[in-house]
């Protein structure tokens, strides 16, 4: 619920924003405003830019990077401290070139990389939804990294390294959904931010593109088509499936990935999802895989006791859970990740699902943090990576005992 | 000072699985509800996740999910003679508390009454005659019929998901299930559960005696199942810690498990948990309500008001609070006039322990479930010829044995020593092959004139409340009716092959100490007369007419079996009320 002062500053906000420019767009253009809020959800700005409370695109909310911590702007219509004085170039330059009014450089925590992608009447119709959403006073001081990341002006390297810009070229050998699908992705959706792997500055490695990188915490699983580590085994509809409603009958979207569904994927059009899901279907995996450890390996059999105990009352002794209530580990191909961490972290923080109008159940998996010891975890992660389908290194008890204190705190 | 919060179209009183049902019902409808809940918010992995869940001393002996009696209490009597003196422990029930209320610690046992059961007075006195009946015996008719029942009965289950084998469906009577329940529309929405050794034991020796033995209807699922609401359920995993326990496999119907995740998503839906209403507001005329105050868990004091008000409470908290906010006339037993507290029952409950040769017979009673078992009907109601035994009523008997939990269910021979080495020996060797179904004779109830609730002249609570006192005793017709169930019992697990049978009859005086169920019933009950019901048969009250009182608080008297499908599709059938009469033109739905 919104405080008092909250409310207050709105008013106090809604008379600064009096005499704003708010670029060019006209507030009766409804069709322009749908559309923009439309491509708001499928950019998901708003999960980024929410406000320390909640409040939408009031900015401040931290944001964790291997860089340090981030705070991302107020992109309400407030003349004083959000965006409404920008004009409309101004705008653009910044959400598809990283390039603040001031002439200095975005960090690409913010995806222009991938925003580059969409038109600029998408991007205008962006703006038109934002300016129609109430003015929020919020001042953010966004850029809170170290030395040397600070320094705005090193982006300009980054860019020369990373950024391609220019909008997306319809690839006519692909049919009318693959070319959807892939503006999508590459575009407005930047799926790739979380799920491909990123250099040591943080760019892009697009030979490996969407095949998992580690951050917040998590793994941001594979998503290619491989059979082993990614959707290879999951169908379109699958896919569709867990983007609208959280859950299918392999897996279940936790953490930053519940995030996701709950903004922006389970509000997007079928039609647009199933775009995704047929460009995600043509992503190549990778040839190179773990060999399984065997079952005689003592740290595995251990682990098959302790999945025995624990694990098999949901998740059923063959791995296969119950669908769309408890996953079915013998398949989702996140838990045989190359990195482990997503595993880890379930099992010792356990897991609140997300909970959608298409999946209202939203299943929690309890937290086994307290009831086993590191090399136990350790064990039992090491079991499942190396169980029915999967192949995957072992869990060793140093990862578990580092995730555990990562864990401690971010509490 | 009381804080005046903004005006509701609809308050809820107690959210446990009527007030959620009633919360569904009337967001659907388009109205704007808050639901007030006493106790804490509750949700599976968090307060009754599977690697601590099963925790018998914390949950069972220690009460944890219930109302603590230091928060609120009754007195008890067994006479009108005696003074109550305040209940300090819980015994023959447990009150709960907590969001879910008792659809979070049943053990799901999922029944519907029988056809005769609605009507209990004129079906009794028509084939037996008045004179019959003992004449301080107060039982009536329901107001409302089985045939009108059943479409929610049916709604409720398939909200569950319950499993259980249909014995009559649509007038067919069916092979496996219970020939003597009402007709029903459609099967049950999922499979029986599988039966344990003892329970099928059980039921191959009752057919052999000529009984129909069929599964008891669980709200532990025999499957996984999706609700009408799109909510997914698992399957039992028959861990044996069902009633006094929180599931946390998402197995068992609860409120959580089958209506909260839809109702949370609402925007026209509220809850305020940890408050407790401690009063139903009526207008200078006492004939209509105005909304409820309550206080928070820091004694800060709110009013809230509402055009329409769901007493929603267990059966008990309905009546008290009824009482303290005046609203309809207290009964009276010396002059037999009133409606607020009058026809207040339980249960009769007994059981047969049994023992077995260990060399033959390894039971592993802890794969189990609440609602897991293998029952008869044929001493259940009206089913059998009273005639000849001068009594009325009865009960479902069966192998219903939920858990092997070791604090409660450590059964030994009678006499052996209550401690030490023998005492030992006699637990290890009785363990697995001993039988102790938890409550294997489901006798009925029926209601007396000196049988009742009222405010207790002398005790009062942390809000300096008077305590609900509870005058309550066994009368003959229950006892004879428990001897003679209690031997039909016996003898089937003689037939099973025990060698040692021992039979624990229900006697008299009523024993507050003893656990029986927590089927408490009536004290507001519904009917279609006003001098005899406080509610008419939508649930209604007849003196406030915005006010609609769910829960067992409106059985006339108790059937033999366990109320909650009952319950619920009683909510339904007011719920639907409610809907399609009472919002067009609010006010009487009856006319008195």
């Amino acid at each position: 619920m919104r405080s008092g002062a909250a409310v207050l500053s709105t008013l106090l906000a809604l008379g600064c924003a009096r005499g704003a420019t708010f670029g060019a767009s006209d507030q009766q253009n409804f069709a322009q405003i749908e559309n923009g809020r439309y491509l708001t959800l499928l950019a998901d700005c708003a999960a980024c830019h929410a406000g320390v409370d909640g409040t939408p695109f009031a900015g401040g909310r931290p944001i964790q990077t291997p860089f340090g911590v981030l705070e991302a702007p107020n992109i309400t219509p407030d003349g004083a401290t959000g965006i409404g004085h920008w004009s409309d170039a101004q705008f653009d330059a910044a959400v598809r070139e990283g390039r603040r009014p001031d002439g200095s450089r975005a960090y690409p925590a913010m995806p222009y990389p991938y925003y580059t992608k969409m038109s600029r009447s998408d991007v205008l119709a962006i703006r038109a939804y934002l300016n129609s959403v109430a003015p929020v006073h919020n001042t953010v001081v966004a850029n809170q990294l170290p030395f040397p990341y600070k320094i705005r002006s090193l982006m300009r390297f980054w860019d020369a390294l990373y950024f391609t810009p220019g909008q997306y070229r319809p690839d006519a050998s692909q049919s009318a959904v693959w070319n959807r699908g892939a503006y999508l992705i590459e575009g407005p959706g930047h799926c790739g931010a979380c799920h491909t792997p990123k250099s040591w500055f943080g760019g892009d490695e697009l030979k490996h593109a969407y095949r998992g990188y580690a951050l917040q915490g998590w793994f941001a699983p594979d998503i290619t088509d491989d059979d082993a580590t990614g959707l290879g085994r999951w169908s379109q509809k699958d896919i569709l499936e867990y983007l609208k409603g959280g859950h299918n009958r392999f897996s279940a979207a936790a953490g930053p990935m519940g995030e996701e569904v709950m903004d922006s994927s389970s509000q997007l059009d079928d039609a647009d999802l199933a775009a995704i899901a047929e460009y995600l279907k043509h992503q190549p995996g990778t040839a190179e895989h773990d060999r399984p450890l065997a079952a005689s390996d003592p740290v595995v059999t251990a682990g098959a006791a302790i999945y025995a105990d624990i694990c098999s009352g949901c998740h059923k002794a063959d791995g296969s859970g119950v669908p769309y209530l408890f996953p079915d580990i013998a398949h989702a191909p996140s838990v045989a990740s190359r990195d482990p961490a997503t595993l880890i972290r379930v099992v010792l923080q356990g897991a609140n699902t997300v909970a959608t109008n298409q999946e209202p159940t939203g299943p929690q998996m309890p937290a086994f943090g307290w009831q086993l010891s590191d090399a136990q975890v350790a064990a039992v992660a090491t079991y499942i990576r190396n169980s029915w389908t999967h192949a995957a290194a072992a869990v060793s008890e140093h990862d578990v005992r580092s995730t555990r204190q990562a864990l401690a705190l971010e509490r | 000072m009381t804080t005046k919060l903004p005006p509701k179209d609809v308050v809820i009183i107690g959210l446990g699985w009527t007030g959620s049902i009633l919360a569904q019902e009337l967001t659907e409808a388009g109205l704007d509800v808050i639901a007030i809940e006493r106790g804490p918010w509750r949700n599976t992995a968090t307060n009754f996740a599977p690697n601590y869940a099963q925790d018998e001393l914390r949950y069972r002996i220690r009460h944890e999910l219930f109302l603590q009696p230091a928060q609120t209490t009754f007195t008890f009597r067994n006479k009108m003679d005696q003074t109550a003196l305040p209940i300090r422990s819980w015994g023959a029930f447990m009150p709960p508390n907590g969001v879910g209320g008792g659809g979070v610690h049943w053990n799901a046992e999922t029944f519907r009454f029988l056809p005769s059961d609605f009507t209990t007075r004129t079906h009794l006195t028509q084939r037996y005659g008045a004179k019959f009946l003992p004449p301080d015996m107060t039982i009536q008719d329901w107001g409302v019929t089985y045939d009108e029942l059943e479409p929610h009965y049916d709604r409720f289950e398939y909200l569950c998901g319950t499993s259980g084998t249909a014995g009559n469906l649509k007038g067919e009577i069916q092979p496996g299930g219970n020939p003597f329940e009402g007709p029903r529309s459609r099967p049950y929405p999922t499979p029986a559960q599988q039966q344990p050794f003892s329970h099928t034991l059980f039921a191959k020796a009752a057919a052999e005696l000529g009984y129909k033995p069929f599964p008891q209807p669980s709200g532990n699922l025999s499957q996984a199942y999706t609700n009408p609401l799109n909510v997914r359920m698992g399957p039992c995993t028959y861990c044996g810690f069902c009633e006094w326990f929180g599931c946390g496999n998402y197995s068992k119907a609860s409120p959580q498990t089958t209506l909260l995740p839809v109702l949370v998503r609402k925007p026209n839906f509220e809850a305020r948990d940890l408050c407790e209403v401690t009063r139903i507001n009526t207008d200078s005329t006492g004939k209509r309500a105005t909304g409820v105050t309550f206080v928070d868990s820091r004694g800060n004091e709110f009013m809230q008001p509402a055009d329409l008000v769901i007493l929603s409470a267990f059966t008990i908290f309905n009546v008290q609070l009824l009482l303290l906010s005046k609203i309809g006339t207290p009964y009276d037993p010396v002059a037999n006039r009133g409606v607020i507290g009058r026809n207040f029952t339980h249960q009769t409950i007994s059981d047969v322990e049994s023992f077995f040769d260990k060399s033959k017979f390894i039971f592993n009673p802890f794969i189990a479930s609440g609602a897991i078992g293998m029952c008869i009907d044929e001493f259940n109601g009206d089913n059998f010829d009273h005639g000849p035994h001068g009594f009325v009523g009865g009960g479902y008997m069966g192998q219903v044995q939920t858990n092997g939990r070791p604090i409660q269910t450590l059964p030994t021979p009678p006499g052996t020593p209550r401690w030490g080495a023998k005492w030992k020996e006699a637990a290890r060797d009785s363990y697995l092959s001993a039988l102790k179904p938890g409550t294997g004779v489901h006798g009925s109830m029926y209601s007396y004139r000196d049988v009742y609730l009222d405010l207790d002249p002398t005790y009062r609570d942390r809000l300096e409340r008077p305590l609900l006192r509870i005058t309550m005793d066994f009368h003959e017709n229950e006892i004879k009716q428990n001897a003679y169930l209690t031997d039909k019992f016996a003898e089937i697990f003689q037939a099973m092959g025990a060698k040692q049978v021992h039979k624990i009859y229900r006697k008299a005086p009523y024993d507050i100490t003893d656990y029986q169920t927590t089927h408490l019933c009536g004290g507001a009950v519904m009917g279609t007369d006003p001098k005899t019901s406080a509610v008419n048969r939508y649930l209604q009250s007849w003196d406030v007419p915005n006010l609609f009182v769910m829960g067992a608080s409106g059985f006339p008297q108790n059937a033999g079996y366990n109320p909650t499908g009952t319950v619920a599709a009683l909510a339904y059938w007011s719920a639907q009320a409610i809907r399609s009469q009472y919002l067009k033109n609010p006010g009487p739905l009856v006319q008195a």
